[in-house]
């Protein structure tokens, strides 16, 4: 590495002005960058910011629509992620990818195997993985395969692989979400071992108190573009927090004022080894109780487990004073209770079915016949509850998967309302949809809350959260940090406990 | 590599099966195995499922799949006895190298379909399976070639020996270690089990992804336009339905012989195995006595059997790699003040 000689001032990495757009989607709006050789950057910003969309274009996974790149001053456009590494670039993924297959040496040189003669040189191969993983000070034998690891364990793996790169610029986006103290701690001492040596590293991460016991600089981007660039040493956690949000929450938010009922589903001491622990939880009829957290805190797990999806270890949830089963989904779906899951496509919407089925689903034993279901029966559930929705469909045949993400969404929800739910848990209610649906279905959340349905809502969207919401519970890394009245609850209070800084 | 290990190998569980499946046999019926006949049989059967069950695994590696094969190798196969109709003076070797190159190529189409279009494998392939054969049905109609058009040196390959061994087991087995060694230990082999295992990571990591599945594509069609030509020089006649229902032979040697079906693992010496297992079942049975339809269903089962095992032992490998690496990664949050700066 040339670098070290530099000193610590040479902009080794610098972004201009950088634009993704993913058809009408602007995933990256003004993306501005400038990192050194010899510092560590803190990159920071929300879920959506687009500072994954901005790595993935230094690692050559996307191309930018517009905008340039300078690598240690000459123009930089990696078309392929082989590209990117061959200039030096080298990127530790938020998700580890790994070859579950293979080895862990083969997968710390998968694509650039030493090689003895014509063939790869398993040895040496050994030996050098053997070395990064001592350096990490890690025990990892290089023969296992990668199946079966931890995340903690695949993460080690991944940064064996970008240490062994001997990288110009080495990207960290959120390393430490699945390392625990110590693993961490060598991580950072590995990670100030490249800046010393020349190297400019960028490190993505939430956790204020790592930003600011690492990095150097920090720059904080937000809605796609960028917000500030400052020494770590100028600023402080509440002014970033500020910088992140600073945005008003607008009309995109109709609410009216509601008066709780008595509490209907109560939570208390829910606990799973690892996920998450002494989950305390209550939510009363006629109430949005808004659930923030960053993504991976655990907030989704926890409402799987309330549901009956995934199992808990101990704790209780009771229902209108009767204690809910644990693991039965459908115990649950009779006693009133509705999840409408996170991820759209792939857990709420059987996207090859057609919308009048889609929503009929959950009804099929109500509306049956002798064990059978006629198309009619099908129809008029579905037609009542696809207009009150106002579900865009050329008509109820229509198959779902090719409706837009607002429409998606509303035959998802649909399909729950028309159990008639008591508790409604809404995880991500907008993810993904356009300004105008989701007024819609902040319209429609409101309503149904008027009408006396408790609804437990997550979202990573802070205005959505603190404009929604009755009462606002915040989670990190698997435990409640607040529970916040509206009054109380504003951008800065739930990130600070999001991020578990003492703000 | 300890006896122990070498032990849980599918390898070594399937080259088990086929000694016992001989002995049985040979017990029965001395000829199975001392006659002749016998002798050369017990090598000479496999040998061409062996070469497309090497292609075939190469393939299935990458996660991907070439039902083609068996269209390949009989157009190859109807091909060759045209090619020495029309110049009668060509030289062996020539129709050798044409016969491969003409797979090579019907490969090179499968992979480009499969790498470009990035339409699945089994789409594609069962689209060409039917193409290359409805092809050969035209070209062939009711036409059938037959030992006398074709010449005599040329047959003689079917069969000939070097010492007590037949020359197309020897190929078979040429191709074996050749495949064995570069998929185990050179850059491009290691490359395909990980585009196999997780094909996402390949392309993060930078692996050309289209050019090393196109490349399987290639190798799977080649092998088959190999076994196309010894095809004819083994069985001397040649009509239009030559080597119909190999493609799920070639699949079920490669399942039977440890290569998981949605890649990633697995050997190319496994895939042969199992080839070998089948071809010594098809001849083993009706010694035994066993009717016709059993010995379908042995197949079936062994199929069967061999991708339950795979489960059992992945469950089971997968708890052991786990329970070594498990640990708490909740940790208590730090004190919290809520209600910072306005």
């Amino acid at each position: 590495m040339s670098a070290a000689g530099a000193g610590v001032t040479a902009p080794m990495l610098e972004v201009h002005d950088l634009a993704k757009h993913f058809g009408p989607v602007i995933a990256l709006s003004h993306g501005e960058l400038e990192v050194r050789a010899g510092e560590i950057h803190a990159l920071i910003g929300e879920n959506g910011a687009g500072k994954s969309t901005l790595v993935k274009i230094l690692a050559g996974v996307y191309q930018p629509t517009s905008g340039t790149l300078l690598l240690g001053g000459q123009p930089f456009a990696p078309r392929t992620p082989a590209e990117a590494r061959d200039a030096g670039v080298a990127v530790i993924y938020q998700e580890p990818t790994l070859f579950p297959d293979l080895s862990v040496a083969e997968n710390v040189f998968m694509g650039r195997m030493p090689k003895a003669g014509a063939f790869v040189s398993r040895r040496e191969m050994r030996r050098r993985t053997s070395e990064l993983l001592a350096l990490l000070g890690v025990e990892i034998d290089p023969d296992r395969p990668a199946l079966g690891m931890s995340i903690a364990d695949q993460q080690l793996v991944e940064i064996a692989k970008a240490v062994s790169l001997d990288a110009r610029v080495l990207v960290m986006d959120e390393p430490t979400a699945a390392l625990s103290g110590v693993e961490v701690e060598r991580l950072f001492a590995v990670a100030r071992q490249l800046r010393d040596r020349g190297a400019a590293v960028v490190f993505i991460s939430h956790r204020f108190d790592e930003i600011f016991s690492l990095c150097d600089r920090i720059t904080v981007m937000r809605d796609g573009a960028h917000v500030a660039t400052e020494n770590v040493a100028d600023t402080t956690p509440p002014e970033v927090v500020r910088q992140m949000v600073g945005r008003s929450v607008d009309t995109l938010f109709p609410r009216t004022e509601r008066t709780p009922g008595e509490t209907v589903l109560s939570v208390r001491g829910l606990s799973r080894a690892g996920v998450f622990a002494d989950i305390d939880l209550d939510v009363r009829a006629g109430e949005i109780l808004g659930v923030a957290g960053l993504v991976g805190s655990g907030r989704s797990e926890v409402v799987r487990a309330v549901f009956g999806i995934d199992r808990y270890d101990s704790g209780t949830v009771t229902m209108q004073g009767a204690a809910l089963p644990a693991a039965d989904p459908e115990g649950a779906m009779r006693r009133g209770l509705a999840l409408v899951p996170e991820d759209r496509r792939k857990q709420g919407l059987h996207v090859d079915l057609s919308v009048a089925r889609n929503i009929a689903l959950t009804l099929r034993w109500q509306i049956g016949r002798l064990g059978l279901i006629s198309p009619g029966a099908e129809y008029r559930e579905a037609e009542t509850w696809a207009a009150a929705l106002q579900v865009k469909a050329r008509d109820l045949d229509t198959v779902a998967g090719t409706l837009s993400g607002g429409n998606q969404q509303k035959v998802v929800l649909a399909k729950w309302l028309s159990t008639k739910p008591t508790v409604l848990i809404i995880d991500e209610p907008t993810r993904g949809i356009d300004v105008g649906t989701k007024a819609e279905v902040h319209r429609l959340l409101d309503e149904l809350a008027g009408q006396g349905v408790a609804i437990i809502m997550i979202s990573s969207e802070l205005p959505e959260v603190l404009g929604m919401s009755d009462r606002v519970l915040v989670m990190h890394e698997g435990r409640v940090t607040a529970v916040l009245d509206r009054a109380d609850a504003d951008a800065e209070t739930v990130m600070a406990a999001a991020t578990g800084v003492a703000a | 590599m300890s006896v122990g290990q070498l032990l849980r190998r599918r390898e070594t569980s399937i080259l088990i099966a086929i000694i016992v499946l001989v002995v049985v046999a040979t017990s029965k019926n001395n000829g199975f195995t001392f006659s002749n006949d016998g002798f050369r049989d017990l090598m000479l059967a496999p040998a061409l499922l062996v070469l497309l069950a090497v292609g075939q695994s190469i393939v299935i590696i990458t996660r991907n799949v070439d039902l083609s094969v068996s269209s390949v190798l009989g157009i190859v196969a109807f091909a060759t006895g045209k090619w020495f109709i029309g110049v009668p003076d060509i030289p062996i070797i020539v129709v050798i190298l044409l016969g491969v190159l003409f797979g090579a190529l019907l490969g090179a189409i499968n992979g480009l379909l499969v790498t470009i279009v990035s339409v699945p494998s089994l789409v594609i392939t069962l689209g060409t399976l039917y193409i290359i054969r409805g092809i050969t049905v035209t070209w062939a109609g009711s036409e059938r070639i037959n030992a006398s058009e074709m010449p005599k040196p040329f047959l003689a390959l079917g069969t000939a020996k070097v010492g007590p061994v037949p020359l197309l087991a020897l190929i078979a087995l040429a191709v074996v270690v050749v495949a064995a060694v570069y998929m185990g230990f050179a850059r491009g082999g290691r490359e395909l089990y990980a585009i196999g295992s997780e094909p996402e990571a390949a392309r993060l990591c930078g692996l050309p992804v289209a050019r090393r599945t196109f490349f399987a594509f290639v190798l799977s069609g080649t092998l088959a336009g190999l076994a196309g030509v010894l095809f004819a020089a083994r069985y001397a006649t040649v009509a239009s339905n030559a080597g119909t229902g190999l493609e799920l032979q070639a699949v079920a040697a490669a399942v039977i012989g440890g290569v998981a079906i949605f890649g990633g693992s697995g050997t190319v010496a496994g895939a042969a195995l199992g080839a070998v297992l089948l071809a010594t079942i098809d001849r083993a049975l009706p010694i035994l006595g066993i009717p016709d339809f059993w010995q379908q269903a042995v197949v079936g089962a062994l199929i069967i059997g061999a991708i339950v095992l795979d489960r059992v032992l992945a469950q089971r490998n997968a708890r052991r790699l786990t329970s070594t690496s498990v640990r708490d990664h909740v940790q208590p949050p730090p004190a919290l003040t809520v209600g910072g700066a306005r």
